[in-house]
This record gives C-alpha cells, structure tokens and sequence, in this order.
C-alpha cells in the first residue's frame, strides 16, 4: 500500500490498540531511561531486547524498538545539558551550549526547548517517513540487484569514509565488520567459511554478541582504563519553564533544525553530526547580536534548539532507507534490521506491500511515541534528571550483568563469553585508537546482503562483471561513492596547493 | 581528509594544547596498524582454506572473502604507513586530555570478567554475575562490597528472572536460582 492516507488510517487504527500503546510507553520509558544514562545507548538496548523477537508478533517487538530509538534521542540531550557528557554524536552539540545554560542556572529552558524541539523535529521527520516514504518505494521498486549493490557500497563509503575523523580508519572498522559477517556457511554454496574449524562459529557471529561487545564491554572496559577517582557534578534542573522570550527565540531554530537534519538522516549519508553542526553554525550566525553574544558564554538557547531539532529530524530521517530500502545507516537501524531477518521478513521495498500493516502500524506509532515522549519528558524531566545520580560504580556492574546475560542467553556458552570480553578488548583499543564502532555492526549486517546482491547481478548478468557500470543508475550510484570517497581528499589537495 | 572541526564539549575552558614532542616513533600507532595487517592474514590463511565449491556458481564462495582480506591488507598498510609517518594518537583529543592509565580499576575490572568467565558454568548466572557485580563496582571505586554485594544478588536473580520468565530466553538455573524456584514452590526445569 503506497498512499500515505490510507496507510496512516490503518496504521493508527492497530497502533491505538491498548497492546500496541503499550508497547510505545515501554519503549518511550526504556528508551528515555537509556537515553538519560551515560554509558548505554539504544544500540545497545535493541540488541538486548532481540530475544523478544521470539516471544512477541513483529508489530509489538517494532513498536518497542521505535519507542527506544525516539526515546534515546530525548534522553541524551538531558544527560548533555545537565552532566556535559554527551551520550552519542549527535548531542555533543547540544552539550556545548546546553551545559553552558546549566552552569548559569539556566537548565531549566535549555531542557525544556530542548524537549519541544525534539517534538517538533520528531513530528517533521515521521511525516517526512509518512509520506516520502511510499514515493522511494516506487523509486525502489525499479531496482535490480545490481543497482541495489552499488546502494550498498554507497551506504558503506558514507558510513565508514565520509563521516568521523580518518576514512582509513573508519574504513577499517567497515572490513573488520564486513569479515565478521562473513563467518559460518556460505548461504548459496553451503560451504563453511573463516570458521577456524570451530563448530560454533558455523552459525556464523551473532549480531548481538558484537553489539554488546562493542557498545558495553569495549565502553566499560574503557572507562576503567582511564577511570578518575571522585564524584562527578550533575546541574540542578531548576524549574521547567520558558520565558516568551525564550520561546520567540526558540521557534525558528526548532524548524529550521528540523527541515535540516532529516534530509541528512534519509541520505545514505546517515549521522546525526553533521546536521547539528549546521544547524549550531547557522542559528549563531542567525542570532542577533546580543543573543550571539550568549553563544560560548553564557549559554545561548538557539545553540541548544536548532541542533537538537536537526539530531531528532536526522534520526527520524535514519528510518526512510531502512523501512524502504533496508539500508542501516546507524548502529541501532542495522540491529533493527536483524530483527526483521528473524522474523523472517526481507526489508526493501516490497515491505511496504507485503507487510503494509507492519510498515503503517509502525509509522503511527512513532507519531505516538513522539506524543509520549514530550509528555515523559516535559513535566516529568527532574525524575529523569535523577538517574544521573545512580553511582557510576553500580551503574557499570549493571550494564555488565545485562551485557553477559545478553550473551550467555544466546547458547548458554561459555565459548560465547570468551568471544564476548575478547571482542570487548579489541572494542576497547578501537576506542583508544579512534576507530569507529558503528561501521563494524554496519558492514556485517549489510555485508552479507550485499554479497548476495552482488552474486545475484552477476548471474543475471552472466558472469559480466561490467553489469555494474553499463547499467545507468548503478553506475551513476558507484561514481556517487567513488566521489564521496575520493572528494575530500583531492578538494584537501587542491587547498594545500599554494 | 580533514575532520569537519566539532568543538570540543569537554572541559570547560580547555587546556591549552600541548606539542606533540617527536619523541621516536608512535608505537602504540604503529602496533595498531600491524594488527590489522595481522588480521588481515589471519582472514587469508582461512580464505584460502575455504573448500571449493561443488555447486556451480557464477560467484563462488571465495571471491568477497579474498575481496575483505586484500581491503584490509590494504588498510592495514595504510594504517602502518601513517603510523611511520608520525601517527594520529597525537592529534586526537581524548588520547590529549586523558588521565593516567588507571591499571588497578582495570585490572579488577577484568578479574570481574575472568571470575564471571570460571563461575557461570558450575554455579548459573546469578552467583558468577554478583561476583562480576562486586568486582566491576570495586573497579569504579565502590568501597560498600556487603552493600554492593546485596544490591547484586537483587539485581542479577531479577535479570535472570526477567530473561528467562519475560523474554523467554532458555538459561539454565544455577544454584542461587533453583533455591529461589524451590522457595517459591516450583521446581526447576532440568
């Protein structure tokens, strides 16, 4: 079903059920929780609640997933504004002019455009899934596998090379996921590959396994490598409220960040940094001169909107390619994309036909979770704020015992573990050493559908592997990557020349 | 290429920036990018053992292994030659303003792991998990161990719970977890 009003009126009809609701606060709370507390991201939480995927239909497990991954976005903001300690990438801008607001007794309004912002941007960004949505779908439904393929590579590049600080090392977390992927048996030839002879590993590496090494045992090894003794300082939240001033001076940068980030999030570009560095550059060169005079030092509410409007209309953005094309451009799209392998349902285009009740159910949902969310977070942000002071020492024993029984559930295998903390090291040095992590759960995720949309092109084509520069739009998708990886580099060369 | 400059959200007022002082090679850069180069053998060595296919196919089965293996050897060359050339580590902010390596909260941190890691098959979930627990909050600087200790068995028995009742994740009773199936009158699964 591709008209976007029919869809929404089935899908809000299923998703007011009183299951489903409850399956978006479960999330909206979950998420937020995680969202708010430093060392955990939704990442991390869908790959711990997959095991439900066997116990729950695919509409209620999709629901909760959506409710973390809108609930995380809400959430890191609050732990950025309050603790200056960003959760993820996309609200260290947020955390610069947000903590500055704090430190002035201003946390107050900063949480709270803060929250609107990320309403407004929410809403902007499901109606940009709503109704762009079906018009990719007919795009994608164009596509063979060759064009898929070139896709695919496309979405590698920008992941890997063009976001983070060194294309040779993002790109280097990319292959180290990509041959992760590749372990256990060849699905088209039923050999065993990069197995070591080990049994266990034929089944290939489980995605929540790397998930969790990376994003908990990596992160919290880590943090005690480069552990400081003492207590860390939490800003008073203060009284929610906004002045008409405040307000005035919030609206533009809300949607203005919006319309900026979600196009950054339905590009294959994905990454919530860059829009919010935009829109942070934007709104302080916008800003009149004594609000600009705020930005750096006192705390400038407009620094705190725009960006974190652009973070949550990426993220919305995020879910575009993953619903339509089953391209993951974030950590938590590529295990959501697992999620939808275990039920056994392909995502692409065809979802939106095949699974149109899923696809809408889902799409009305992230509209009332954005609705619970403002609603949670709003009045209810000081009860938030209060798990900031869960001691850090038990907050990092917790996140262990649910990152080893995440683990050990899978097979109840010792083996399992050792892979676990094993993987956690290398995740530890890849944190030390500025390799991302994200590209890693990317690429073996996509790794292996891209593989088969490469084997299938190259039967269509009969073994000719120019297939994939004579036909148009996939040779137009690879010159697309060739550029974006190539770009930087001679642009950067062309600017040294003197 | 160039990061697009994010300005630092950390400290407060920033440190002033200190030289790199070219004190040799970076070591530490370097061994990195020999790692990958070794990983990338390593993925060579089982590529090349990779059985031939008996079933015809346009591509086989080995031709992205190798693919993966020549990008990382690539990569990892690449990794070494910036390594060579004076390395990154210095340039990166974190690896700046980071404190001394804490050895003690690491290394208990890890006789968490190693305790979780003997524990788990003998004795189930909840007990290795509580002694994991008390390890890994002690590594953060947790004093109150009988506190700690307390909070664990409260947390881990609710996880497990939590797994195997909610989630329906099949993980074997251990000894704390059938005392407290016994106490509440059911019997453990085999």
């Amino acid at each position: 079903m591709t008209d976007p009003f029919a869809g929404l009126a089935l899908g809000f009809g299923n998703a007011l059920t009183l299951a489903n609701l409850g399956w978006a606060l479960l999330g909206c709370l979950l998420g937020t929780a995680v969202g708010v507390l430093p060392g955990i991201g939704p990442a991390l939480t869908v790959a711990l609640l997959l095991p439900i995927t066997f116990k729950v239909g695919a509409t209620g497990a999709f629901i909760l997933f959506c409710g973390v991954f809108y609930g995380a976005m809400y959430g890191g903001s609050t732990t950025s504004i309050l603790l200056n300690t960003p959760g993820e990438s996309g609200s260290i801008i947020t955390a610069l002019e947000g903590a500055k607001m704090a430190r002035n007794g201003r946390a107050g309004p900063a949480l709270a455009t803060a929250a609107i912002g990320s309403f407004i941007a929410g809403t902007v960004g499901t109606l940009g899934i709503s109704f762009l949505g079906p018009i990719v779908v007919e795009l994608a439904l164009q596509l063979g596998p060759a064009e898929y393929f070139a896709l695919m590579v496309l979405c590698f590049v920008t992941v890997s090379a063009v976001l983070g600080g060194s294309a040779l090392r993002g790109l280097t977390s990319l292959f180290f996921g990509l041959l992760l992927g590749l372990v256990g048996i060849d699905l088209q030839t039923g050999q065993p590959r990069l197995t070591f002879g080990i049994p266990e590993l034929l089944d290939g590496v489980n995605v929540v396994l790397v998930a969790v090494a990376l994003f908990a045992v990596g992160e919290t090894l880590y943090l005690a490598w480069r552990h400081l003794e003492g207590p860390q300082e939490v800003r008073p939240v203060g009284r929610i409220t906004m002045s008409r001033a405040d307000l005035r001076r919030s609206v533009g940068p809300w949607f203005r960040g919006s319309f900026l980030g979600f196009p950054f999030g339905v590009l294959p570009a994905g990454g919530t940094e860059m829009p919010t560095m935009l829109s942070y550059y934007a709104e302080r060169r916008l800003a009149g001169p004594e609000a600009r005079a705020e930005f750096g030092t006192s705390g400038a509410i407009e620094g705190v909107a725009g960006p974190e409007a652009a973070n949550n209309a990426a993220a919305a953005g995020i879910l575009v390619p993953m619903l339509t094309l089953g391209l993951p451009t974030s950590a938590t799209a590529a295990i959501m994309l697992s999620a939808f392998q275990s039920y056994g349902i392909s995502p692409g285009p065809l979802l939106f036909e095949q699974q149109a009740e899923l696809v809408w159910t889902l799409i009305a949902s992230l509209y009332v979770a954005n609705v619970m969310l403002v609603a949670l977070n709003l009045p209810l942000v000081g009860l938030w704020a209060r798990i900031l002071q869960v001691p850090r020492p038990l907050l990092y024993a917790g996140i262990l015992v649910f990152a080893t029984i995440g683990t050990y559930g899978i097979s109840n295998s010792v083996t399992d573990l050792v892979l676990l903390y094993g993987l956690g090291l290398v995740a530890m040095a890849m944190r030390r050493f500025d390799f991302p992590t994200a590209p890693v759960v990317i690429g073996m995720i996509l790794g292996p559908m891209a593989e088969q949309a490469m084997r299938q092109a190259l039967t269509i084509s009969q073994g000719d592997w120019t297939t994939f520069v004579t036909r148009p739009v996939s040779a137009a998708i690879l010159a697309l990557a060739a550029l974006a990886l190539a770009g930087p580099r001679l642009y950067a060369a062309f600017a040294r020349r003197p | 290429m160039g990061a697009p400059h994010i300005p630092a959200a950390a400290p407060d007022g920033g440190l002033p920036v200190r030289p790199h002082l070219g004190a040799g090679l970076p070591w530490p850069d370097l061994a990195a990018g020999l790692a990958v180069v070794a990983l990338g053998g390593l993925a060579l060595w089982q590529a090349l053992v990779i059985p031939v296919s008996p079933i015809y196919a346009q591509v086989g089965p080995k031709a992205v292994p190798f693919a993966v293996v020549g990008g990382l050897l690539l990569l990892g060359a690449g990794l070494v030659y910036e390594a060579l050339r004076g390395g990154w580590s210095h340039g990166l902010e974190e690896v700046r303003d980071a404190p001394p390596a804490n050895r003690r909260a690491f290394a208990l941190l890890l006789a968490g792991l190693v305790a979780n890691l003997a524990l788990i098959g003998p004795f189930g979930f909840s007990l290795a998990a509580t002694v994991q627990f008390v390890l890994v909050a002690a590594a953060f600087g947790s004093r109150r161990f009988f506190r700690d200790a307390a909070l664990a068995l409260a947390l881990t028995l609710a996880t497990w719970f939590l797994f195997v009742e909610l989630l329906g994740v099949n993980i074997g009773a251990g000894v704390l977890e059938e005392l407290v199936l016994r106490v509440l009158g059911r019997e453990p699964a085999a």
